[in-house]
Order: C-alpha cells, then sequence, then structure tokens
C-alpha cells in the first residue's frame, strides 16, 4: 500500500507530502502514547493519531517514520507542518475516527507493526 | 568512522516546547558522521527518552554525546531529586510523570524500558537528594 493508496481510502486530504504519495508503507500503528510509539515502531510504519502537538512529529523523526496520519478531521499548526516538510514526512487527515480509519485501512490489507514480546525477567 | 565528537547539551526542567531539540541534532550530528541507519534510531530513541525523562522529571541536567571508533556514548547527568525506587522504575508502565507530560503523549512508563531495549550497555546510578545519572553505549559495527 502506498500514502496515495491511503489518501483514496480514508477520503483523507494531504496536508503535506503531496509529492511523496508514491511512498510505500508496511505496517501500522495507532496510538496517542508516543512513549508506546517510540518503544515499538520501525520506519516502514505509518502512525494514525489524534494528538497533534510537536512532539508527534519529535517522535516522528527519531524514528525516520514517513507518514502521520491525523484523525477526526485535526489539523496540526503550520509550524508543526513546516517541521514535518523539513523531515521529509508526508501528513495527511481524515475525517473519519481513529478507529474507523484502522478499520478501512485493515479492510484494505495494511496490519499492524509486529510486536516483540519481551523476555521474562531474569533476575 | 574516523571523526570523533565530544557534545554537551543542557536540558531544562518542564521546558516541554525545547524537548526533543538535543535528539534532533544528536541525530543529525550521527547521520553526517555515516553512523547506520539501524543504530542511527536506536541511539535517536533512546536519546529522545532520555532527553524528555530530564524534562519531566529531573531539576535540569546535562545530556553528553560521545563518539568514538568503537560507538557512541550518551550520558544523562541530573541535579536531582534522584529515583528512590530503580527496579520500580525500570519497569513497564510505572509512571510518576504529570499531567502535562501524559498530555504530551508520554508519561507511559516507556522511558526506561526503552532506554535498556536500544542501548548495547545500560547503567543507572541515582541518590535520592543528589541526582541520577544514565550511562548508555552503542556499538560501531
Amino acid at each position: 500500500m502506498t500514502i496515495g493508496d491511503m489518501v483514496k481510502i480514508l477520503h483523507a486530504k494531504v496536508l503535506q507530502g503531496e509529492d511523496r504519495l508514491d511512498t510505500p508503507v508496511f505496517t501500522a500503528c495507532c496510538s496517542d502514547l508516543m512513549s508506546d510509539v517510540l518503544a515499538f515502531v520501525n520506519e516502514k510504519t505509518v502512525l494514525i493519531t489524534g494528538l497533534t502537538n510537536p512532539h508527534v512529529v519529535r517522535t516522528a523523526d527519531m524514528l525516520d517514520l514517513k507518514c502521520l496520519v491525523f484523525a477526526r478531521g485535526k489539523i496540526p499548526s503550520d509550524d508543526i507542518l513546516e517541521q514535518a516538510e523539513e523531515q521529509g514526512l508526508a501528513v495527511i487527515t481524515t475525517r473519519e475516527t481513529a478507529f474507523t480509519a484502522c478499520g478501512l485501512l485493515y479492510e484494505a490489507g495494511l496490519r499492524g507493526v509486529p510486536i516483540e514480546w519481551p523476555q521474562e525477567e531474569e533476575e | 568512522m574516523s571523526a570523533f565528537i565530544h557534545a554537551e547539551y543542557p536540558v531544562e526542567t518542564a521546558d516541554y516546547t525545547r524537548a526533543g531539540e538535543a535528539s534532533a541534532d544528536i541525530k543529525r550530528k550521527l547521520k553526517q558522521l555515516g553512523v547506520p541507519s539501524l543504530v542511527l534510531r536506536r541511539v535517536a530513541v533512546a536519546s529522545y527518552e532520555v532527553e524528555l525523562n530530564l524534562v519531566i522529571h529531573s531539576l535540569g541536567g546535562v545530556l553528553t554525546l560521545e563518539v568514538d571508533e568503537k560507538g557512541v556514548s550518551l550520558t544523562s547527568q541530573d541535579i536531582g531529586p534522584g529515583i528512590p525506587d530503580i527496579s520500580m522504575a525500570m519497569r513497564e508502565g510505572y509512571s510518576t510523570a504529570n499531567e502535562e507530560a501524559r498530555s504530551l503523549g508520554f508519561g507511559a512508563g516507556m522511558g526506561l524500558p526503552n532506554m535498556k531495549r536500544n542501548a548495547d550497555e545500560f547503567e543507572i546510578e541515582s541518590e535520592v537528594g543528589k541526582g541520577t545519572r544514565i550511562s548508555m553505549r552503542f556499538a560501531l559495527g
């Protein structure tokens, strides 16, 4: 699936990265907890979130993410979008809720990021 | 990889706006050095977590980056308040973060375990009333 496919599936609006819609995404993660995102997500993953503060984009930077999807029609501020552009991060917004957005993407074949369960405590 | 780096980043308590700037700079420096992307990402994640911990939990501190031919070192030294129970703090899901940190998407109790998971070597020492020191090492090659 590409970012452009997601735009169609979610009837989304492209806020940043119109020229990168052919970038593929392999897995997805939906979370408002950046701590969890930092723990589990890799660069091939699209992040679906309802959180629009600058730390979403900074978290995406640390992980080399290629695309952010804001659910429920949320639009981050211009400075956040500028930061995304500097990072080469595509940003799209959909009027769907996070739950429905995930459902639509799952139905279209996108799957969650695989999680490695930690080993039992050694001590 | 012949270049050496030593850089220090002061991090202020409760400065949520600038939190992450040091880590973004560290990532940029390491990328310029040609650090492989897998290692780079592990350093970046651990660095962001430790920087956020300084902002959220400490009274202020310094994040130090050192690079030599064998690897990358990240050290966080703060001026308090110290962690009373390190084994609790290392547990996933345990958090003492305030509402402000939580509203930004942090304070889920993943920070320290996530640093340990990403670093090749991880050490934490803390004394209540004095401060906390976290040392992480990432091997190159």
